[in-house]
């Protein structure tokens, strides 16, 4: 099937919504989902959900190890678990 | 009848960021709480013969956390001796202030609002320690460091489109996690 200019799939707007998130969808993207969204219902529950879920993480203000101290941290327990 | 095993060879994968983060958001020094994740987890392969299968493995090691992270405030109160908080009032007139001072202020709710954010922030790292090995990490690196998509690519070796298909699947997983587990 053709691909059309202006109407997505709701596939294709469930992805532009997931790159919204993280700020990397374009005018063009943005403006084609928000015209799936005057008519879709899966698309509106889909994009409620994730704003939801990016709104609750924003909010948790969790903090992870970064790589190199989870490494560290890897490599000391390895030993351990050798040792034991 | 024991329903949980324990198996220290995934620990660090899947709950070094879960115990990272419930331990930095009740210490607020990243060196401390990395040092207290690692004693947990060799405090943990240590006593793995007292596990008796009652409880998950993620439950086990916080217990031994939350010990830890116990065991941390006692060890900085005993050096520093009791914390004491003096009010020196200037005038004889309003020595009797206190009073309204022990009032609760009703617009301060930062107390309240920590705690939630806290127990927000246990519940997001405990639904991210569920995830598939994969989902978790790529999840951890775009939505928790803020990771570029390029350098995630480079990192783990994938292309762009398999990233958001894995964000994705992750992003459902969360959002289902997290309407059991706090919405």
């Amino acid at each position: 099937m053709k691909k059309s200019f202006l109407f997505i799939t709701c596939e294709e707007a469930f992805h532009i919504c997931d790159k919204s998130q993280y700020g990397e969808a374009n005018g063009w993207e943005k403006f084609k989902l928000n015209v799936r969204l005057l008519w879709c219902q899966v698309t509106r529950a889909y994009v409620k959900r994730n704003r939801k879920l990016t709104k609750t993480i924003e909010k948790g203000h969790v903090e992870c190890m970064d790589s190199s101290e989870k490494n560290d941290l890897k490599l000391r327990f390895d030993q351990e678990l050798k040792n034991k | 009848m024991a329903e949980h095993t324990l198996n220290p060879n995934t620990w660090i994968d899947k709950y070094s960021d879960y115990l990272f983060n419930y331990t930095i958001s009740r210490i607020n020094d990243r060196e401390i709480a990395r040092d207290l994740v690692q004693e947990t987890f060799f405090a943990g392969l240590k006593s793995m013969k007292n596990f008796k299968g009652e409880a998950s493995e993620s439950t086990w090691l916080i217990s031994i956390l939350k010990r830890k992270i116990i065991d941390h405030y006692r060890k900085i109160n005993s050096a520093k001796g009791k914390a004491e908080v003096r009010i020196n009032y200037s005038d004889a007139e309003s020595e009797g202030d206190w009073l309204e001072e022990q009032v609760a202020d009703p617009f301060d709710k930062t107390a309240e609002d920590k705690l939630e954010n806290e127990e927000l922030g246990d519940a997001i790292m405990n639904c991210l320690s569920k995830l598939p090995e994969k989902q978790a990490t790529v999840f951890r690196m775009k939505t928790i460091e803020g990771l570029d998509t390029e350098f995630i690519c480079k990192e783990l070796d994938i292309t762009p489109s398999n990233l958001w298909v894995i964000v994705h699947r992750a992003r459902q997983a969360m959002a289902d996690c997290l309407e059991t587990n706090w919405f």
